[in-house]
């Protein structure tokens, strides 16, 4: 193999571009007829080779996701077919020392506390993005988006201290139950995927061009107006977007849940009433659980796993028809 | 003419920043009158034009002093409403910006800002201001496409017609054609030839023989100033001053 950087030197600098080399006096011009460089094996190779490590950088991330999920789906499927998916899936009847695994009520648990978590979190991060985009000049939004995004800097645990020390003591005292509730982890989960939304939205909001903004207003909206009709819409895939990965990680969030959720093997009700949650269950119970009792858990987490390919699916369907009617009506 | 003016500028200053920008402009434009607007780049044309519908508002840093009315009222009253001023005087940028939305929703997005739900009274705006724009005939069976699939020229009709949507008095076009072909261009001048017989138009343009061809009276800015302003036979064939024969001519510089 020859010294790569220098061939292309060699040609670059060379005589054969007249223009930049009046420094250099042989050969200008048409001149002499001049051989051209034969190829090396690395001239000829490099963009393959190049491309081939990197292609195996990016296979390793995807072989580390098809090793989880055929892991994951190998220790928890067989338990569910075993049980049957129905009562697996659909009794909340969890005695693990009887052998009983229901996980209808974490099941249902999960999806309320998400649920709960988008509607504060997406009002609030919107709000936020769009006040920062829209109303704001920009020497504020450049210090108010990074103390945003500070907000994902702190560990759950600390959001679930706080959820436990200050907002499950006011929700028992003001509004009844036992504190420890839906409602409860909602709302911390809605503090947690302020900054991930909000920074994702503030990112899709700034992409729509400033000539979409202007043209609205020229044409006698008002600033209200153009940031609804005009610059959400047209940022609408992004936002989606953001809500999709702050949905993520509401679902899968664990230690705060854990602390501010109360952990009880009923269905809610009410916001009011405490929950278990999918992760909840497994971060619990993983500690003491074998056999058959660890395979549910690897069965929940199977469970939680199709629950977050679902939703991501319908949010990206529902986006994606959207976008696609917006083009032909 | 006895008609009042469309819009009197009265020695207008505007500065951003306070870099000033233009230097006590005075000047009418008349109902139903082409005015073009001509002069080297950086003599303040644009921000002249969005003076008169108050989008350099948008910018943060302009300040102005002077008077500009519209039908006799101070547009920067504090009784003018800009969103009311901006659906009477349209503007038609130099590169066109079709909102990422069908042909039919950029012409009815003005009209139902207004609160204009009815679609048929809907249908009628679009035809008629599509129409108006000599566009109707080559997009009349794809209302229902996206505007930014059309060409260049199909583009800047569309704003033009969008505009025409609104309950405009006046048309300000900024370089309208200066990224257009030569037919496309003349389909533009022969739409504005069309619609001076019912708006007030300014056309700002770098094209000094556009300005000969597509105007009734043409003004001439300089680093902000305003040089010359007449007839714009008058002034194309016997310019008072010797800065607007040079520019015309092409010996500026």
């Amino acid at each position: 193999m020859s010294q790569p950087q220098l061939d292309i030197a060699a040609v670059e600098e060379g005589p054969g571009r007249p223009a930049m080399s009046e420094a250099s006096p042989p050969s200008q011009g048409p001149g002499p007829q001049r051989r051209l460089k034969p190829s090396t094996w690395w001239s000829r190779r490099s963009d393959r080779v190049i491309s081939l490590m990197l292609l195996a950088g990016a296979m390793t991330a995807i072989a580390a996701l098809a090793v989880i999920t055929a892991f994951i789906f190998k220790e928890g499927l067989p338990l569910m077919l075993e049980k049957g998916l129905s009562d697996f899936l659909f009794s909340s009847d969890w005695y693990p020392q009887e052998g009983k695994f229901g996980i209808f009520a974490m099941i249902v648990g999960s999806l309320a506390v998400t649920l709960g978590a988008m509607i504060i979190g997406v009002v609030f991060s919107l709000s936020c993005a769009i006040v920062l985009t829209q109303f704001c000049p920009p020497r504020v939004v450049s210090i108010l988006k990074p103390s945003i995004e500070l907000l994902a800097g702190i560990p759950s645990v600390v959001y679930g201290f706080m959820g436990v020390v200050i907002l499950v003591p006011l929700i028992r005292t003001h509004l009844g139950g036992p504190g420890l509730s839906v409602l409860a982890a909602s709302i911390v989960l809605g503090v947690m995927v302020l900054p991930t939304v909000t920074s994702i939205s503030v990112d899709a909001l700034q992409a729509v061009p400033r000539s979409y903004r202007e043209g609205s207003i020229a044409l006698g909206a008002t600033s209200w107006q153009t940031t609804w009709r005009v610059v959400l819409k047209a940022a609408r895939s992004g936002i989606v977007a953001a809500v999709i990965l702050g949905m993520g990680r509401a679902i899968g969030e664990t230690m705060a849940v854990i602390m501010v959720a109360g952990n009880p093997l009923d269905v809610p009700t009410s916001p009011l009433d405490p929950v278990r949650t999918l992760t909840s269950n497994i971060a619990m119970e993983m500690g003491y659980a074998s056999g058959d009792h660890r395979r549910a858990l690897f069965a929940t987490g199977v469970t939680l796993f199709v629950i977050i390919m679902i939703l991501n699916v319908i949010a990206l369907t529902v986006s994606r028809r959207r976008a696609v009617r917006s083009k032909a009506r | 003419m006895s008609e009042p003016p469309k819009i009197r500028v009265e020695s207008f200053s505007a500065a951003f920043d306070g870099r000033e920008v233009l230097r006590a402009i005075s000047l009418e434009v008349q109902p139903r009158e082409r005015l073009a607007i001509i002069g080297p780049a950086g003599g303040g044309k644009t921000t002249f034009l969005r003076s008169l519908n108050r989008l350099n508002d948008l910018d943060g840093g302009f300040s102005h002093t002077g008077r500009i009315l519209f039908n006799g009222m101070d547009i920067y009253s504090r009784q003018t409403d800009p969103a009311e001023l901006r659906r009477r005087v349209g503007m038609v940028y130099a590169v066109p910006v079709p909102l990422p939305w069908s042909i039919y929703d950029n012409l009815a997005y003005g009209p139902r800002l207004t609160g204009i739900r009815s679609r048929s009274r809907l249908d009628e705006i679009v035809e008629t201001s599509l129409r108006q724009a000599i566009l109707w005939d080559e997009v009349k069976d794809r209302l229902d496409e996206l505007a930014t699939n059309l060409s260049g020229g199909q583009q800047q009709r569309l704003c033009l017609a969008r505009i025409l949507a609104l309950d405009v008095e006046v048309l300000m076009l900024d370089e309208p054609c200066s990224g257009l072909d030569p037919i496309s261009t003349a389909k533009i001048e022969d739409a504005l030839a069309e619609l001076k017989q019912r708006y007030s138009i300014i056309l700002v343009t770098n094209n000094t023989k556009q300005a000969a061809r597509a105007s009734d009276r043409t003004a001439f800015f300089l680093m902000g100033e305003l040089i010359e302003v007449g007839p714009t036979v008058d002034l194309f064939t016997n310019p008072v001053h010797e800065r607007t024969g040079d520019y015309i001519t092409g010996h500026f510089g």
